[in-house]
């Protein structure tokens, strides 16, 4: 089976006058599998943000490429659905019509998009709120609206740049729960950059760890947990070992070659 | 989930219990007018200082109003202001929009608009008046003048503050750069836009009375300068009350079209 998203020696160095300055991104390789569930962490300046926007197509490599089902990223596409950090929703808009702003543009009709974007809205649970102003929302409200509008225009990969990162430790683990129970029913492949350690292992069925100075691979560590993932499992022996394996490799990667 | 009460504590919650409701607010600012106009009545009354009473001032306002001197002004005044202004708006947020979305544009204009910023409008009229006549064209100019450049700053300001986030986020769902245009940038830019119109309609407002003052054949202005000549102090003080209840009217008219089209921002 060929993968769904095939980092082909990706390399990104941010030049000044000639002369690369800064190297976020060595060389990496890394193949992620139809709808599997990959988190990527790693201390800052590791790439990892970097790898993710040009995945997205926001951001070119400076050489190698990303392939999605084996066509190189050009650019921006809705198949490719991103999630922010900062939500980035429209604030002049509702929740539904901040949903249906995809689907408008891909020319749906008025009432099949109202038909999307209520089913979305459903399953991340703000039906109440389908008519409010961002402004209304709490901060894990307004990511729930984002993940409900990248999902809308039915993206078949997800990628998410740390998108419980501003949030509070209860709603984060909250989040990671409906993300989880979302993703079972609408299987999407997805990429989840975290600097949370733990958040990492719980999502993920592969954890990839990144190291800094220069930004590369460090290591993949597999989380042998089968989904649904529970609260029991967070507390359990096996989760706390994986988590210490990947707080290793994150804090104390050995030195670059 | 149960994550969002405490975001939504009402505004009355917050602040001064007795001066947070607005009718108490109201109640205040009338009382401090009235104490106002009563100093005012006092110390022109006695003749500590040479300027006309308050009730001398509110008899000259009813005989201008009667002999429609008050409204022909207030009319010549404000129809100038609007047409101006009305133009300089409209040519603004194009240009404005030009300059914050095509580095040329904005290389090219930006020179022009910064230079002729640090002029006064007021000090354009000379030559306005040379080239264009003294009919209304030169005011009309001076006030599209006043009202241009500060709209086109604003919008300019507007264009390039848009979060790039957001901008991404519309990319992703498949905008191109025409939808990111008019469904992105056009809508985020516009509390800048409103900031720029609210400034321009003041200093438009402001020039066009001192344009009236150097030349015109009517207006508050123009009243006022006329009064002058004849030590005629309670018509002046009609005008300038006029100007500054209308001024304060146009103002609020605004503010109030503002928070319409922006209630959806988040106020801090």
């Amino acid at each position: 089976m060929t993968p769904k998203i095939s980092f082909k020696n990706v390399r990104k160095t941010f030049d000044i006058a000639g002369k690369t300055a800064f190297t976020a991104l060595e060389g990496l390789n890394l193949d992620i599998e139809d709808g599997e569930f990959i988190t990527v962490v790693g201390p800052s300046g590791c790439g990892k943000s970097t790898a993710m926007n040009i995945a997205a197509g926001l951001t070119m490599p400076t050489s190698g490429q990303v392939l999605v089902d084996n066509a190189p990223v050009k650019g921006p596409g809705p198949e490719r659905g991103v999630i922010f950090q900062q939500y980035a929703l429209f604030p002049w808009l509702t929740v539904r019509e901040n949903v249906e702003f995809g689907l408008q543009i891909a020319g749906k009709p008025k009432d099949e998009r109202r038909r999307i974007a209520d089913h979305f809205i459903e399953l991340v649970g703000l039906s109440d709120f389908a008519n409010s102003l961002p402004k209304t929302l709490s901060g894990g409200m307004k990511q729930r609206c984002a993940i409900a509008r990248a999902y809308a225009v039915n993206p078949k990969i997800l990628l998410m740049d740390e998108p419980f990162g501003a949030l509070d430790a209860l709603t984060r683990v909250q989040l990671q729960d409906q993300l989880l129970a979302m993703w079972s029913k609408e299987r999407r492949t997805v990429m989840f950059i975290t600097h949370d350690v733990d958040e990492a292992v719980y999502l993920a069925s592969r954890v990839v760890v990144m190291a800094a100075r220069p930004g590369r691979l460090h290591k993949i560590v597999n989380v042998d947990l089968p989904y649904p993932r529970t609260e029991d499992m967070r507390l359990s022996a096996e989760f706390s070992e994986l988590r210490n394996e990947v707080w290793r490799s994150v804090y104390h990667p050995a030195a670059a070659a | 989930m149960a994550v969002m009460e405490s975001e939504n504590t009402p505004e009355s919650a917050k602040g001064l219990p007795m001066l947070s409701r607005p009718f108490g607010m109201l109640a205040i600012n009338i009382v401090a007018v009235v104490v106002g106009i009563l100093l005012w009545g006092l110390v022109t009354s006695f003749g500590v200082v040479g300027l006309p009473t308050p009730l001398a001032v509110a008899k000259q306002a009813v005989i201008q109003a009667e002999n429609g001197l008050l409204w022909s002004d207030a009319l010549a005044s404000l129809g100038r202001v609007f047409t101006g202004f009305a133009l300089g708006i409209l040519v603004a947020i194009p240009v404005g929009f030009l300059m914050g979305w095509y580095k040329i544009a904005r290389a090219i204009i930006e020179p022009y608009v910064q230079f002729f910023r640090t002029i006064p409008p007021l000090a354009i009229i000379p030559l306005a008046i040379v080239t264009m006549g003294i009919d209304e064209m030169p005011k009309i100019f001076v006030i599209f003048l006043a009202s241009f450049l500060s709209s086109v700053v604003a919008t300019y300001q507007g264009v390039i503050s848009v979060d790039r986030t957001m901008i991404n986020a519309a990319r992703v769902l498949g905008a191109n750069d025409f939808t990111i245009f008019r469904r992105v940038i056009v809508p985020a830019s516009l509390p800048y836009i409103m900031v720029g119109v609210r400034i321009g309609l003041g200093s438009s407002w402001s020039t066009v009375v001192a344009a009236e003052l150097i030349a015109a054949q009517s207006g508050l202005g123009f009243r006022m300068q006329q009064a002058q000549l004849y030590y005629d102090l309670a018509t002046i003080f009609v005008s300038l009350i006029s100007i500054g209840i209308l001024g304060l009217i146009m103002d609020r008219i605004v503010m109030a079209i503002d928070g319409v089209l922006t209630a959806w921002q988040e106020k801090l």
